[in-house]
């Protein structure tokens, strides 16, 4: 994977967008606002932390990157698309009949996915036990990247998991969590609170990082630093921006489960292209 | 007469005196054989270490058995990750609470994801005795029979579990394997065969066909030969492998006797009756009765008390044999 710039990465980013933008108004059903918001993530995950190879997808020196909340899979999806692991034209195949790409993700469906995940609470889990797996087969320079949703943390099972990757101090393990501060019945801290979240997870004996998600630079820095950490999971708390990059979809949690309709595609667009209209853009 | 062909230990079944051993023994053993024989098998269990015999390996491989905690959906869902990763995982528990908590996590992570996790639950059925309802599991079987991908093996005694242990490890598919915690007649041998997806006839007959599974072949093998003293002739099927069902070996019998008794310690509905009933239906519809739980709970008491209460030995086998051929 040839290493881009800080502002090729940017740029990057918002053509990811425009394409999740452009795949859920076809589609015509889908989640917006977790893959909006997490497109920065994506783009330093694929595009510069991860050890990976399109045209292998499985290579086995890869590091392993599961998405635990899969409902926000279309991010995924652009991203591998721009990374070369299929065509572009594919996207607009999301969630129809035939397509590789599912509406959740399935292993068995497209090369590159590593799990089949939707139901939340599991991708921790599946984590730590290919961690124990790395370590029993000595393989010591492989990570295991694992994306969860802040809404998923309701679920039990996380924090079965979070006990174990302690317990069995699998510091082959940097979780990401996408701190949005929503989910599907409105703000996190409303349904369900989660705070202080940082200090749960240090409870759990994790090493904890904070970072701006919607920051692409300071991510990466944050993952360079999660590889050091020794003897301990590493979780980082990402905090993004729901709806990232479209005005009338940021931070509002009705944008959770819904796709945009053709003028609403159209205006997400626009506001792509012009950073919400700071910018003048070649299309208008 | 027991079929030659099946090599169990008796063709005396009433007066024979049966060595006993809980099947979950055999899974232990089985296991532990399985790990010496390929590096890639693991271990995996919830708490009960000893209770599910997977101590034996333990023991041998510590760097290859995975203490989970009291934390079912984590012992299958650590399991998937296991297996994606090239693993064969084993991870056990009492069935009541794997599969009973964790089905959607066995469904979507094991299953639908296609991992060739092998869920253990021991201690499945009523004979599990004075823990009561709450640890005895019943509706395991059709938990896992209706799931996409996955084998459901239910052994009649410790060998047969394993045997089956070492068939599952060597199998690339998602697998569940039922245990019963009591000590149960052994009642076949080294020599008995064993292979995933076989059903087999261990007393032939033509009156009517009775079909078992796991702790209850051995009553329905003591049925079949009271029976026979009322010139009555029970042919006798063990299947230890409830999915993929046997088909072509119950319908020949079926379409034989014409009657069919199907016989096992979990509830009627969706276990193993409901899967001959299934079967039967569609392809060869027989006059037929099912024994079992009746859509109800279990409860305290000691397993043969249980068993006679509950109508799950060889006495109550033979007269609703006998209602069927009336």
């Amino acid at each position: 994977m040839p290493s881009l710039t800080l502002q090729q990465l940017e740029e990057k980013a918002v053509e990811i967008r425009e394409d999740i933008i452009r795949m859920l108004e076809h589609a015509g059903s889908g989640h917006s606002a977790g893959p909006l918001g997490l497109a920065d993530i994506f783009t330093a995950l694929y595009f510069d932390v991860l050890k990976h190879d399109p045209k292998k997808p499985d290579w086995d020196e890869r590091d392993i990157l599961l998405l635990s909340n899969g409902h926000t899979v279309p991010v995924r999806y652009a991203t591998m698309a721009h990374a070369g692991y299929f065509e572009r034209s594919e996207l607009m195949t999301l969630r129809q009949f035939g397509s590789r790409l599912q509406g959740h993700p399935e292993r068995d469906k497209l090369p590159g996915i590593e799990h089949t995940s939707g139901p939340l609470g599991c991708g921790l889990s599946q984590a730590a036990g290919m961690a124990l797996a790395m370590r029993m087969n000595k393989q010591t320079h492989r990570w295991v990247y694992v994306v969860m949703g802040d809404g998923e943390l309701d679920e039990g099972n996380i924090w079965e998991a979070a006990m174990l990757a302690s317990k069995y101090k699998l510091s082959n393990i940097i979780g990401i969590i996408d701190r949005n501060n929503i989910q599907i019945d409105g703000p996190t801290e409303s349904v369900m609170p989660l705070e202080d979240l940082k200090d749960k997870w240090e409870a759990f004996g994790w090493h904890v990082i904070e970072v701006d998600g919607n920051n692409i630079e300071a991510f990466i820095d944050a993952c360079a630093m999660a590889r050091a950490v020794v003897a301990k999971p590493v979780m980082i708390i990402a905090h993004t921006v729901p709806g990232k990059g479209v005005d009338f979809m940021e931070y509002d949690f009705h944008w959770h489960g819904a796709p945009p309709n053709h003028d609403q595609a159209k205006e997400a667009l626009h506001d792509l292209r012009t950073l919400k209209g700071k910018i003048r853009s070649e299309h208008e | 007469m027991s079929k030659s062909d099946s090599n169990l230990v008796t063709t005396k079944w009433a007066s024979y005196k049966f060595e006993t051993e809980p099947i979950r023994k055999g899974f232990g053993r089985g296991l532990k054989k399985a790990g010496e024989a390929n590096e890639h098998v693991v271990a995996g269990c919830a708490d009960l270490t000893d209770s599910t015999q997977m101590s034996l390996f333990k023991e041998a491989f510590p760097d290859r058995f995975i203490e989970i905690g009291v934390a079912e959906q984590n012992l299958v869902t650590v399991g998937s990750g296991l297996a994606a990763m090239g693993k064969i995982p084993f991870v056990s528990s009492y069935a009541a609470f794997s599969p009973g908590r964790n089905w959607e996590q066995i469904r979507t992570t094991i299953c639908l994801n296609d991992q060739p996790v092998k869920i253990v639950g021991s201690h499945a059925g009523v004979s599990v005795g004075p823990d009561g309802a709450t640890h005895q599991m019943l509706e395991d079987i059709a938990l896992m029979r209706v799931l996409p991908n996955m084998v459901v093996v239910v052994p009649g005694d410790s060998i047969e579990a394993e045997k089956a242990t070492l068939a599952l490890a060597k199998d690339s598919r998602p697998a569940y394997l039922r245990l019963a915690r009591e000590a149960t007649p052994i009642i076949t041998t080294e020599s008995s065969p064993f292979v995933i997806g076989k059903a087999y006839v261990y007393r032939e007959g033509t009156d009517l066909t009775i079909i078992a599974t796991g702790t209850m072949t051995y009553q329905a093998m003591v049925a079949a030969e009271k029976l026979a003293g009322d010139n009555i002739s029970a042919e006798v099927i063990h299947v230890p492998t409830i999915k993929p069902l046997d088909a072509v070996t119950l319908l020949a019998s079926a379409r034989k006797t014409g009657k069919v008794l199907t016989v096992e310690e979990a509830q009627i509905a969706g276990g193993l009756g409901g899967a001959v009933a299934e079967l039967l239906s569609e392809q060869a519809p027989t006059k037929m009765l099912r024994i079992g739980m009746k859509d109800r709970f279990g409860e305290s008491g000691k397993p043969e008390e249980l068993l006679e209460h509950f109508g799950l030995t060889a006495k109550h086998i033979a007269l609703q044999a006998y209602a069927l051929i009336s």
